[in-house]
């Protein structure tokens, strides 16, 4: 997937406590150090966990001034597919743009359920990392995903901000575990 | 604008005012937390945790006890900052007189937020606005950036002249918005800062002064009319700093930005993170042909009356847009845009207030704005 604009506007769908928020800012300071420029801001409802949340992030190589919230999205993210249901999350989204879902279910089973005629990259997110982590950490894992699709950074430049943010919380052996399970979600089909 | 590979940083205005808090290292800091301020405290108290700084953290039961503690160690020679929103403005009130009337360098950062009732921890300026007649200096940023800049450029300020200074961001827009930073060397900013040398303090014992006490009626008006004096040489000082500033960062600062203004006709006025789009707005009107501009206002107090009249001297239509309201009167921005401009009848100036408890406000409606296909009060 290609920039089709100055500046590539992901919207990450999630539930309170999912962790959207640190994805979007891994992918965020990855794009940093890469050069680029960044915003990611959460859509500042009230943050109760497990109530529906939006997160916002923007890359380019321009400076970004806008404060709008993303309305045009070029991809966006589900964390939870059970907000298929009640966030419409396709909104703003065309058909050569991308839909990311964290589900056990295909692709096509999940176009059954929504309106949408461009590309939905599924992957088991929850199902990767329970396996490969131990733990339920289908936003890191995602990352994988989003990164294989949308090429909007280096995998090795999230695998780096991974261990910069995580190496010192969750120790090496938990990191390079998660960093399998970033790795394994890259290269699900 | 490139992106200056060398300072490879993306963070929250919170996190940037900490930042440049820990570089100007203030001698104590009392503190109460609230929302949208707390990730500037919970982040320098883990840099003191940390043993980064030296700065002793008090942490106080209540906004009011923050500024009486803040004018306390502000008054025995203190180099003092703290930071607050909202209610906790609000709850400061009688205190933040007292800290200008005692003339008294302290800086405080606040994430702008929407008064209650009814509830709203969201963002707008009503919180500042309420504050703007306190005698304090005002200065609103845009960005984290900005944030990070008029944070240093704030403290040198209310050394310089004596008075304390308020640094504006707007809650959540800036202060939860992750963006990319660029930071200076820690020792040029302390460099930059300088050394604190007060004039008098409390515990200059050589040299035994009083602060706050009764004045009575043949003195009380002089000490008022001092202040006035002391304020009125702020908009020159800001100005001299901000030059200093730009040398040692590259960035520029004024009373406010020119944003597309040569040959503007219609301009908008405003303040802090909505410039960002409404500046979007008026280069895709620029790309029409319409000549159209904008003023982002960066020094509040003291307000730079004569400077905007000039920069607006060309123009024909004059939109102030307000994030707050003065509920009886005209709000707070086009009052004083219309106090600068007076003397221009032949002008079309007209106020609108958006963006109140947190609502979004997007490029097309300044667009729509700029195209005279928005006729209301409240952006809504």
């Amino acid at each position: 997937m290609k920039y089709h604009k100055d500046t590539m506007e992901f919207i990450f769908f999630a539930r309170g406590g999912q962790g959207a928020k640190t994805a979007a800012e891994i992918i965020a300071q990855a794009a940093v150090a890469e050069g680029n420029f960044v915003q990611t801001f959460p859509n500042f409802g009230p943050e109760r966990s497990g109530a529906p949340t939006k997160t916002y992030l923007r890359i380019s190589d321009k400076a970004i001034r806008t404060k709008e919230p993303v309305i045009d999205p070029d991809v966006v993210v589900v964390l939870d597919d059970t907000l298929l249901s009640s966030q419409k999350v396709t909104e703003g989204l065309d058909k050569n743009e991308a839909l990311i879902i964290n589900s056990t279910k295909h692709s096509h089973e999940i176009r059954n359920t929504i309106r949408f005629d461009g590309k939905i990259h599924a992957v088991d997110a929850n199902g990767i990392s329970m396996e490969v982590v131990g733990q339920l950490r289908p936003n890191t894992v995602i990352l994988g995903k989003i990164i294989k699709v949308t090429e909007i950074v280096k995998l090795e430049s999230i695998l780096e901000e991974f261990r910069k943010i995580f190496e010192e919380k969750i120790g090496k052996e938990n990191c390079e575990k998660n960093i399998l399970a970033i790795e394994k979600a890259y290269d699900s089909i | 604008m490139t992106n200056n590979k060398k300072n490879k940083l993306a963070l929250t205005g919170g996190y940037a005012v900490a930042y440049a808090l820990r570089q100007i290292e203030p001698d104590v800091m009392p503190i109460y937390p609230i929302t949208p301020q707390t990730p500037i405290i919970e982040t320098y108290a883990k840099f003191v945790a940390d043993g980064e700084v030296m700065t002793e953290m008090i942490e106080v039961e209540s906004e009011h006890s923050a500024m009486s503690a803040a004018i306390g160690a502000s008054a025995a020679g203190a180099r003092t900052a703290t930071a607050t929103s909202s209610q906790g403005l609000a709850y400061m009130h009688e205190m933040l007189y007292i800290a200008s009337g005692m003339r008294l360098p302290i800086l405080m950062v606040v994430a702008a937020r929407a008064l209650s009732a009814p509830l709203s921890i969201h963002g707008d300026h009503s919180d500042v606005m309420g504050s703007r007649d306190a005698g304090w200096v005002q200065i609103f940023c845009e960005n984290p950036q900005e944030v990070y800049d008029k944070t240093i450029i704030g403290m040198k300020l209310a050394e310089r002249v004596g008075l304390p200074v308020m640094v504006i961001m707007d809650g959540f827009n800036t202060s939860h918005s992750v963006e990319n930073l660029e930071i200076l060397d820690a020792k040029l900013v302390k460099k930059f800062i300088g050394e604190y040398l007060p004039e008098h303090s409390l515990l200059d014992i050589e040299n035994p002064v009083t602060y706050g006490p009764v004045a009575l009626q043949e003195s009380y008006f002089e000490f008022k009319i001092d202040q006035e004096e002391a304020m009125a040489k702020v908009a020159e000082e800001y100005l001299k700093i901000s030059r200093e500033y730009e040398k040692i960062s590259g960035r520029k600062y004024g009373f406010f930005e020119e944003y597309r203004l040569e040959d503007a006709e219609k301009v908008l006025v405003l303040i802090g993170s909505v410039a960002g789009t409404a500046k979007d707005a008026v280069d895709e009107l620029r790309k029409k042909g319409e000549k159209v501009g904008l003023i982002k206002i960066e020094l509040f107090r003291q307000f730079p009356f004569a400077k905007i009249a000039n920069a607006l001297k060309n123009a024909k239509e004059i939109i102030v847009m307000d994030r707050a309201q003065s509920i009886g009167s005209h709000p707070p921005l086009y009052s004083e845009i219309m106090v600068g401009l007076r003397d221009r009848s032949d002008m079309k100036i007209s106020s609108i207030i958006y963006g109140l408890g947190g609502r979004d406000v997007f490029k097309k409606q300044f667009e729509n704005i700029l195209e005279g296909k928005f006729d209301n009060k409240y952006l809504i």
